[in-house]
């Protein structure tokens, strides 16, 4: 059976330059790594590969720019078997539902899939969407915040998900949509022979053409969702700031403000 | 009649508080769209529970009732929800994001193909369009984004849990309450086989008083200071990402974007900077003071009194000060 990953890159600073007139992100101009929650997701489907008996595969895929292939190779370096990147201009600007159609419409071809993984969030965007919207799309069940994996057949797994309530256990057909959170377990590190496997392999770029789908369903055009203004945040109290060089006038200062509101 | 719809949030038979606090978020929308407000409920005995939806701020409350509906499902809930939400066409669906709001809006708005915005801090109704108007921290929460969803109904969000207060409750309020017997086969392919019951972490949630620690602590010894002092003025401790990134200390405590919302009565924030990945999750306090050797930091911007100086410095004068008033009771 075929494990599928879904890894995305993201920038490696806060510090991201914005295109003002579509306000999305210039990815172009950052350096960029694997976003660092996709490693579990990673780590959680080279598990169950261990896991299983079966003959099985982990195929790595990210939508991105062409320098996204990278991600992927890093994924392949600590043991996913090969992957795809899914890159065109008019996937640029996708939100989480135009992102999910396009990644569900891969999905979709590749046969014998059974456990798709996603991490939780990105921590660019921090939405945590694509997982569960590509499970719509796909009408396949999906496990949110899952963190230990306890059992795993042919047509079933059985998981743990860490809730408000505490922790659920919980039981789905496969195949499923699972997003894992950190305490799947501590991901590994890339090995010397993934890393030379990483350096030999192709990874196919998938185009619009390929997936045969309409420009108008992908990238911003396809995105329900519109970015209208981003702006730094002007959220002022105008309070009092104190320069104080003798600190314990400060904190006096400090302890009248409690005691004048009855705190202390 | 237009509608602006929440989804309320059911945990172990209990309609829980986020529920009344996206009232008071879809109250204020609501009445700009002079629209009906209406409370979806998915459950099974809670008959009794109801009247309270109306009375923080609903019109309406939908009461989907079987016993597949008790516990969270996402496939028997959007199994009952996605035809009702495509008879009623309402405008708006707003849940919180909590674990299953976060499963289930992004699950309902892939299957109706409509736009979805996670975690708003900020939800307003555009005049001359009538659109929603969608504020987000954004870019590892270093900006705020507003978000439109142009074209596509329902215009779907999901707001942080405790970054409203709810409405006063008021008994008086009249609205109706409809009751739907669910008659059909869920077949569900996902099954809870048990749950271990945790106590909800209710410390920073409930205290009036935190005292958060950043980048300006330098180490995890630090923090202890910062416990002493909470423990003596009865609050709880909290932090920014940067801190917990360090692993000076725990996740639990996180406050921001990536960790908790909270609305004290006072917020002192100790050598935090205050991106606004942190103050999305502590604008709302009642107070803010903060400590921070940098002039320019922006957490002097939202608080009500900003001391400059040396992070540890201040603390361990706090620490005194706060121990001698104590004695001094005594």
């Amino acid at each position: 059976m075929r494990i599928v990953i879904l890894i995305k890159q993201v920038p490696a600073t806060d510090k991201v330059k914005i295109d003002e007139k579509t306000g999305t992100m210039k990815r172009e101009e950052v350096d960029a790594v694997i976003n660092p929650l996709d490693l579990y997701a990673i780590e959680a489907g080279l598990q169950v590969k261990e896991k299983i008996k079966e003959d099985s595969e982990i195929i790595v895929i990210s939508m991105g720019p062409p320098k996204a292939t990278e991600v992927i190779k890093e994924a392949i370096s600590m043991g996913c078997d090969r992957g795809y990147l899914l890159s065109d201009k008019a996937f640029a600007g996708a939100d989480t539902w135009a992102t999910s159609y396009t990644l569900s419409s891969f999905i979709k071809k590749l046969e014998n899939f059974s456990i798709i993984f996603t991490g939780e969030k990105a921590t660019d965007g921090e939405t945590g969407q694509v997982g569960p919207s590509i499970s719509a799309q796909l009408d396949l069940p999906i496990l949110t915040y899952v963190s230990k994996i306890i059992d795993i057949g042919k047509d079933y797994i059985i998981v743990e998900r860490e809730i408000e309530e505490g922790t659920e256990i919980v039981k789905s057909t496969i195949p499923c949509v699972i997003s894992v959170i950190k305490a799947i377990s501590e991901p590994r590190l890339p090995t010397l022979r993934g890393k030379l496997k990483a350096r030999e392999i192709d990874i196919p770029i998938i185009t619009l053409k390929d997936l045969g789908l309409s420009e108008n369903d992908v990238g911003l055009s396809g995105s329900p969702t519109r970015v209208v203004k981003i702006f730094y945040p002007k959220i002022s109290r105008h309070g009092l700031k104190i320069k104080e060089k003798n600190l314990e006038k400060a904190v006096d200062i400090i302890i009248n403000f409690l005691e004048e509101r009855g705190i202390i | 009649m237009k509608e602006v719809f929440i989804l309320s949030e059911v945990r172990e038979g209990r309609i829980h508080s986020v529920t009344f606090e996206l009232l008071n978020w879809g109250r204020n929308l609501a009445n700009k769209l002079k629209s009906d407000l209406t409370a979806l409920v998915l459950g099974n005995n809670l008959e009794d529970q109801l009247e309270e939806i109306i009375f923080y701020g609903a019109d309406k409350v939908e009461f989907f009732k079987n016993k597949e509906l008790e516990i969270f499902n996402v496939e028997n809930y959007s199994k009952v929800l996605i035809p009702f939400i495509k008879e009623r066409e309402p405008e708006i669906i707003l849940a919180s994001a909590t674990t299953q709001g976060r499963t289930l809006m992004p699950y309902l708005a892939g299957k109706l193909k409509t736009g979805l915005t996670a975690d708003c801090t900020n939800l307003d109704i555009e005049e001359e369009t009538g659109l929603l108007l969608q504020t987000r921290p954004a870019i590892g929460g270093n900006v705020l984004a507003t978000i439109k969803t142009p074209k596509h109904k329902p215009q779907m969000a999901t707001v942080r849990p405790k970054s409203k207060k709810p409405l006063p409750k008021d008994e008086r309020r009249r609205g109706e309450i409809n009751i739907h017997h669910i008659n059909m086969e869920f077949n569900s392919r996902i099954k809870r086989l048990d749950l271990k019951k945790r106590e909800e972490d209710i410390s920073l949630s409930e205290a009036e008083i935190i005292i958060s620690g950043g980048k300006g602590l330098k180490n995890s010894q630090n923090f202890s200071i910062l416990f002493e002092i909470a423990h003596i003025l009865n609050g709880a401790v909290g932090a920014s990402r940067s801190a917990v990134d360090m692993g000076w200390i725990g996740y639990s405590h996180q406050i921001g974007l990536s960790g908790k919302t909270v609305n004290p009565k006072v917020y002192i924030a100790v050598g935090i900077s205050g991106a606004v990945q942190h103050l999305a999750g502590m604008i709302n306090s009642e107070y803010i003071i903060a400590i921070n050797k940098d002039p320019d930091a922006p957490i002097f911007q939202v608080a009500d009194l900003g001391i400059v100086g040396d992070a540890l410095e201040t603390l361990s004068i706090l620490k005194k000060k706060i121990y001698e008033r104590k004695k001094g009771n005594v």
